[in-house]
């Protein structure tokens, strides 16, 4: 329909976006190779000498890098399953309200924790979950109990960590369920209640099934996070205490190529997660393309 | 709507009512600890005597926070990563979703540009690449570093091309048959109706910015170029338990300034829980834009 005069503005407009892609999204792609690398600084990336998969052989034989995906992995899975019950759940709960300016008031304040940083939440937690915070005083006045040093327990770690998610995302979570629940038919309601049906009745034969395609299609797309486990959160929180639970593929890299310089043993495993998180994304995006017909662009 | 009577339906009711209220006072609650314990006494903090209202009420957590140099020059540093990122994220991201918003039809190489963004979204190379190419870029203690680091900003590009795609075609079918430029199309027709959308990526990129901590403890080689949350991070999230006996865990509490801390802290989320009622309405919209139902 328009002719190839636009092209050349649409090129233009492009333009910036496609320069910040290349240096900032492009370039770093090509330290991949350091992956196959014996990296050495003073020979610089181009000139270190190639060892092909040297790097992931010895990745499989270390034991910490088994311990640390099967803790990514129970981590993740944890936070998916409390991120996409919990939203729904207390959605359901709210929409059951009819005061207009309660349900307000409630939305804007539940939100309020997604928008703080794991930095500033980390240093709450760590604050009041600590040796003389309020929770180890309440514990000990209410029962009697000894303090705990929670973050440093390593059983309680991966709870911890659920949960504070948890608490952090599900208000944030809600949104797209309230606004599933908002587009549901209020005659479909009414003329539930003319035929007799209860509160109970109605929650179960209209209003779930109205929700649970949103509900299965946000479970669809989080399997492609399988192996996020949620760097900046955990960076915050843990110690080497937890290191056993809570050591996670992000933290890992990071301690091993930026803190311990071994830059072409943790580009390998760098590599390998976002190479099996691309796996992943791409099958869920499938999956909620051809089964809920979904999109993103 | 309908009215329920009956008994069990009251208590219900009223159950539902309370345990939300539960949980928005837990939603709450730690902010609100944190801003009583920045108003408290440093001694009744120490001794844990501080709960649900200050002890010992006193501004002078505050006011030592206003003398101290290092916190404002990184308040400042803060300020200035949001302004440049936001501009900067503005312009590219308006500039880039318009092009993209054709059909392959009217712009035959939208498609390749399109999954090489995506791909660009989804793929990565970690981290230790991205230091490297920080560093070969210069960018090491740059705040241009923090501001550009991020790469491409690809699902806000996504967000606004989509709504772009949503807009009534005949608009700019009649602007063209006026004469009306790519140009004049982008900013005189389109800009002005995509307020919610333009209102959406903003906030996210405000908050994006100021809450990030971590590339600038990888490329920030001294303390002073830390922003806010890097240097929060640095006062607050330091302590090892794991050294800590029962004994030297008390005596690091009390030795550590956890009123000024929780000041600091206080000061450093300020501004967000100013901003984002106002943008509330706008991002509500903006999720469930994120995607378009074929």
């Amino acid at each position: 329909m328009q002719n190839r005069s636009a092209y050349k503005h649409y090129y233009l407009m492009l333009l910036p976006g496609l320069l910040w892609l290349c240096f900032f999204n492009l370039l770093p792609m090509y330290g991949i190779v350091m992956a196959f690398k014996d990296f050495n600084p003073g020979l610089g990336i181009f000139r270190s000498d190639w060892i092909g998969f040297e790097h992931f052989k010895y990745m499989f034989e270390l034991d910490d890098s088994k311990q640390v995906f099967k803790n990514t992995i129970i981590i993740a899975v944890m936070k998916m399953i409390g991120n996409l019950i919990v939203p729904m759940l207390f959605a359901l709960m709210l929409n059951e309200v009819k005061n207009r300016l309660f349900t307000r008031s409630v939305q804007t304040i539940v939100y309020l924790p997604h928008f703080l940083s794991w930095v500033i939440i980390a240093g709450i937690l760590l604050d009041i979950f600590s040796y003389t915070g309020p929770v180890n005083q309440l514990l000990q006045t209410w029962f009697g109990k000894d303090p705990i040093l929670f973050f440093a327990n390593a059983e309680l770690f991966p709870w911890l960590v659920v949960i504070s998610d948890v608490w952090k995302e599900f208000g944030f979570g809600a949104i797209i369920y309230f606004a599933a629940l908002t587009s549901i038919n209020p005659e479909m309601y009414e003329a539930a209640a003319i035929d007799g049906a209860s509160q109970w009745k109605r929650l179960t034969s209209i209003t779930l099934p109205s929700i649970l395609p949103v509900a299965i299609l946000l479970g669809t797309l989080s399997l492609g996070n399988i192996l996020n486990a949620g760097f900046d959160q955990i960076f915050n929180l843990y110690n080497p205490s937890v290191y056993s639970t809570g050591d996670i593929i992000d933290t890992w890299v990071y301690r091993a190529g930026l803190i311990d310089m071994q830059y072409g043993l943790a580009t390998a495993v760098g590599l390998l997660k976002s190479v099996v998180g691309l796996i992943l994304i791409s099958i869920s995006y499938t999956l909620a393309y051809r089964f809920a017909n979904y999109r993103i662009f | 709507m309908i009215e329920e009577r009956s008994l069990i339906s009251k208590f219900y009711n009223g159950f539902n009512v309370i345990l939300i209220i539960a949980i928005t006072l837990l939603c709450i609650l730690p902010v609100w600890y944190t801003l009583v314990v920045s108003l408290s006494d440093r001694a009744a903090v120490a001794a844990g005597n501080v709960f649900l209202f200050p002890k010992g009420f006193t501004f002078s957590s505050y006011e030592t926070i206003i003398s101290d140099s290092q916190f404002l020059r990184s308040f400042l540093i803060s300020v200035q990563r949001v302004i440049y990122g936001t501009i900067i994220t503005f312009i590219v991201v308006l500039l880039m979703a318009y092009p993209l918003s054709k059909t392959s039809k009217e712009f035959k190489h939208r498609n390749i540009i399109m999954w090489l963004l995506i791909f660009c979204m989804l793929f990565n190379g970690g981290i230790v690449p991205w230091f490297m190419t920080m560093k070969s870029l210069g960018l090491i203690n740059s705040i241009w570093g923090l501001v550009l680091g991020g790469g491409l900003p690809v699902f806000n590009v996504i967000l606004v091309m989509n709504f772009f795609r949503n807009l009534p075609k005949e608009m700019e079918e009649s602007a063209l048959i006026d004469g009306a430029g790519p140009w004049r199309i982008l900013f005189g027709i389109f800009l002005p109706l995509s307020t919610p959308v333009i209102a959406t990526i903003l906030v996210f990129t405000i908050v994006g910015h100021w809450n990030e901590f971590f590339q600038a403890l990888m490329i920030m080689t001294k303390n002073e170029n830390y922003p806010l949350q890097s240097y929060i991070r640095q006062v607050t999230v330091t302590l090892d338990p794991s050294k800590v006996d029962a004994e030297t865990a008390k005596r690091l509490t009390s030795l550590s300034n956890q009123t000024l801390n929780a000041a600091k802290i206080f000061i450093s989320m300020l501004p967000l829980l100013v901003i984002y009622p106002f943008f509330q309405k706008y991002f509500v919209k903006g999720i469930t834009l994120g995607s378009v139902k074929g």
